[in-house]
């Protein structure tokens, strides 16, 4: 089938501000014609129809932060686990991080990520290279080499590189490529052996806790390391007010910084953590109520560019731990859209400003050609009921890991159908496997 | 004494002192305060525990916790297993929660838990069909020990309310300082604390404590003097400069103490630091330090809890076949 007409839609659009009931045709797995008006003349002969039954179906959501278990880790999760829950959330890109084993740091290992998500995963996958080699902080590796074997950009993931002077040359070499940086915020030596938020809470707990400005003194750095380097830099996902507002200043000066932040960061605060719920261990901590309404708000505003779900899969005997042994991490892919749309269903930001985030934003910073209803771009489209409400259940989540940290929530927002390239990746009304 | 055999404890579990009530508090002390004098007396052995396993699971070294227990245990009629991390396969790579069902695979009836991770007690209550104790978790509580403090004080001062208690030392990694800021408050008590900056936890005061970075302010009018251990991989620069600089502005001293009311109590949970926390002409003291008595007050507190829990164990088996 070469041509498809997806009819009777209401058409989210964000990098065009279109949200209008209208129609999509998808030609060869791209858009060739999509807007209100399409098709009142009738449908082109020999079309497959799509009756999109009145739903909303905008561009698929791309997710720059998802930590998988491939290679080395296969058990937690592989990159076709990972594409199945990300179909299911209406995810049709997910960048994946290096922080696995090996690292993700020379050019044939990222050709070997591109060739096995081209052999197993059903939703497209662009991978980031490690910035130093074995994620170690201290040399770089090679940018220019790893940029044409198709690295996006160049992270150390949830590692912090500590040492300025590292940071200041790869950040000085990489603006020689024009390469995008992606830092992690985090002092490691504020941050060591601690499991959480500084605070009364976790001093109530008992629990070792590294204080917020860990996250704000590395952030001021990488600004100034910026300032005097000229590099392309994105903070992955930061989770304070002391962040955002030395990101929101360093913005206002030209700087070409962006942000990015966890839906579990939107949604959850320290108070979550509750009676030692591991589940809600993540990096960085969840953070004060403040620091959360404060991200609400840098979303709402724009100032946080994107939202990213975090996707980082455990298994449950590294969770049922206790808390300061446990390890890190919450499974996202699928409860990213949802959890990113409270904020739509709470009022405090526009349906289309929450698709921004998690379409065109991300598709700009990364220069893909998807997140987007246009005429040549990738048919990347999901169809989904943004107010139809659902309970999370660990239980029928895609991945292979299960610590999700919404068990039993509620939240509004289902997707109903993916399609990547055209092709359907996921309809929740068959459940079968596709065959990819 | 309400609870003379009936129910003490609403939980099967005592993990910590943020879930007692009041009168769990007070039933409790005036059960212990009967295993005081039986203790003094001869016949001291019991049989309310008989046929009952009681398993000491200790993940970290502990002299008088433990055997405090084992006695409480053995005095009760109990069948009592020590288990420490030395001797188990923890140190092959078990968890705590492997450890855990194996424990409970041998269906004890109580299950005293000592481990260095903050909540460790209550992920064991979750997955276990016995009665669990925390016996200290990480920084978080150690119930029995602030029961044991608050029995001791009880014994000397006839009312809490409005008594001073200043807790001085290492705040920040201390189980015992916040098991009894929350007791000795629910009580009645003014609760201070006192210690550099560096082993304050953040936001205390939100307690409803007192803060204190100097001992003298701290100590004046002082009814109660809680002295904490400083454990020793903590001092030498990593937060505190020396042991002699931390025994200059926070050791209790005679000049220091002679800040507090006149015949202020002074307690340690132990063991001390002779000359680094506390000077032995204090600690040695029999007029001032309860240090002694609190030991002898352990373990009748932890048989009045190991009572307290029995009365809700099933009188039959509670494990089906």
């Amino acid at each position: 089938m070469t041509r498809t007409a997806f009819v009777n839609a209401r058409l989210l659009d964000p990098a065009s501000g279109l949200d209008a009931p209208g129609a999509v045709l998808v030609e060869k797995g791209r858009i060739s014609d999509f807007g209100p008006r399409l098709f009142h003349d009738g449908i082109p002969a020999g079309a497959a129809v799509v009756d999109c039954n009145g739903r909303a179906l905008a561009p698929g959501l791309i997710d720059m932060r998802v930590f998988t278990g491939e290679p080395g880790s296969e058990h937690r999760e592989t990159l076709e686990s990972a594409s199945r829950a990300a179909a299911a959330g209406g995810v049709t890109t997910m960048v994946v991080m290096p922080n696995t084993d090996p690292v993700i740091d020379e050019p044939s290992l990222v050709d070997f990520i591109h060739r096995r998500a081209a052999a197993t995963a059903r939703v497209r996958v662009v991978p980031m290279a490690a910035l130093t080699h074995r994620l170690a902080g201290e040399t770089m590796t090679e940018i220019g080499l790893l940029m044409e074997a198709g690295a996006v950009a160049f992270t150390d993931g949830d590692r912090t590189i500590m040492n300025a002077r590292v940071m200041r040359r790869a950040l000085a070499y990489a603006s020689n490529f024009g390469a995008l940086i992606v830092g992690h915020a985090e002092d490691s030596e504020l941050s060591r052996d601690t499991a959480m938020n500084e605070g009364e809470f976790a001093t109530r707990l008992g629990i070792p806790a590294a204080p917020a400005i860990a996250e704000t003194l590395i952030v001021e750095r990488d600004i100034r390391l910026v300032e005097l380097t000229g590099a392309r830099y994105h903070f992955g996902q930061i989770s304070t007010r002391g962040a955002l507002d030395a990101i929101t200043a360093a913005k206002s000066r030209g700087l070409p910084i962006s942000c990015g932040v966890a839906a579990h960061h939107l949604a959850l605060n320290e108070l979550d953590v509750g009676a030692y719920l591991t589940f809600r261990k993540v990096k960085p901590p969840l953070r004060a109520e403040a620091d959360r309404m404060a991200m609400v708000e840098g979303v709402a505003s724009g100032e946080i560019d994107v939202i990213v779900s975090s996707h980082d899969p455990q298994a449950a005997d590294t969770k049922r731990q206790t808390f300061a042994q446990a390890a890190f991490g919450a499974v996202g892919l699928e409860t990213l859209l949802p959890a990113a749309l409270q904020l739509y269903h709470n009022g405090q930001a526009g349906l289309l400003d929450v698709f921004e985030r998690l379409t065109i934003a991300p598709a700009r910073i990364l220069g893909l050609e998807s997140g987007r209803l246009a005429c040549g771009a990738p048919a990347d489209l999901v169809l989904l009921d943004p107010d139809e409400p659902f309970r999370v259940s660990a239980e029928q989540l895609h991945s292979r890991a299960r610590n999700t940290p919404f068990e039993g929530r509620t939240f509004e927002g289902r997707v109903h159908r993916t399609y990547v390239n055209g092709r359907c990746v996921f309809d929740r009304a068959s459940p079968r496997p596709f065959d990819v | 004494m309400r609870g003379i055999d009936g129910p003490i404890l609403k939980s099967s579990h005592l993990l910590g002192t943020d879930s007692l009530s009041v009168s769990e508090i007070t039933d409790l002390l005036d059960l212990a305060d009967g295993y005081v004098a039986l203790n003094c007396a001869g016949e001291r052995k019991r049989s309310l525990l008989t046929g009952r396993t009681l398993i000491n699971l200790f993940f970290e070294p502990s002299t008088r916790t433990q055997s405090s227990f084992e006695l409480a245990g053995k005095r009760l009629g109990a069948d009592v297993l020590n288990m420490s991390v030395r001797t188990s396969s923890i140190s092959k790579g078990e968890t705590l929660l492997d450890t855990a069902a194996t424990l409970n695979a041998m269906r004890p009836d109580i299950l005293v838990l000592r481990h260095q991770d903050a909540g460790a007690a209550a992920l064991l209550s979750q997955k276990v069909d016995c009665s669990v104790v925390n016996a200290g978790d990480g920084a978080h509580e150690h119930p029995t020990q602030a029961l044991l403090d608050a029995l001791t004080i009880r014994r000397r001062r006839t009312n809490f309310e409005g008594l001073i208690v200043t807790i001085c030392g290492d705040i920040l990694h201390s189980r015992v300082a916040r098991s009894n800021i929350i007791l000795l408050s629910k009580l009645g008590a003014r609760v201070r604390l006192c210690a550099p900056r560096t082993l304050l936890p953040a936001e205390a005061e939100r307690f409803g404590v007192e803060i204190y970075t100097d001992m003298v302010e701290a100590l004046a009018d002082a009814d109660i003097v809680m002295m904490l251990r400083l454990q020793l991989e903590r001092m030498a620069g990593a937060f505190v400069p020396s042991t002699r600089e931390y025994f200059r502005f926070y050791g209790l001293d005679r000049d220091k103490l002679a800040y507090a009311k006149p015949g202020a109590l002074v307690m340690h949970p132990g063991p001390m630091n002779r000359g680094i926390e506390i000077d032995s002409a204090v600690a040695d003291d029999i007029e001032v330090s309860v240090i002694q008595e609190q030991v002898e007050m352990g373990v009748a507190t932890r048989m009045a809890v190991l009572d307290a829990l029995a009365r809700s164990l099933p009188r039959e088996g509670r494990y089906r076949p």
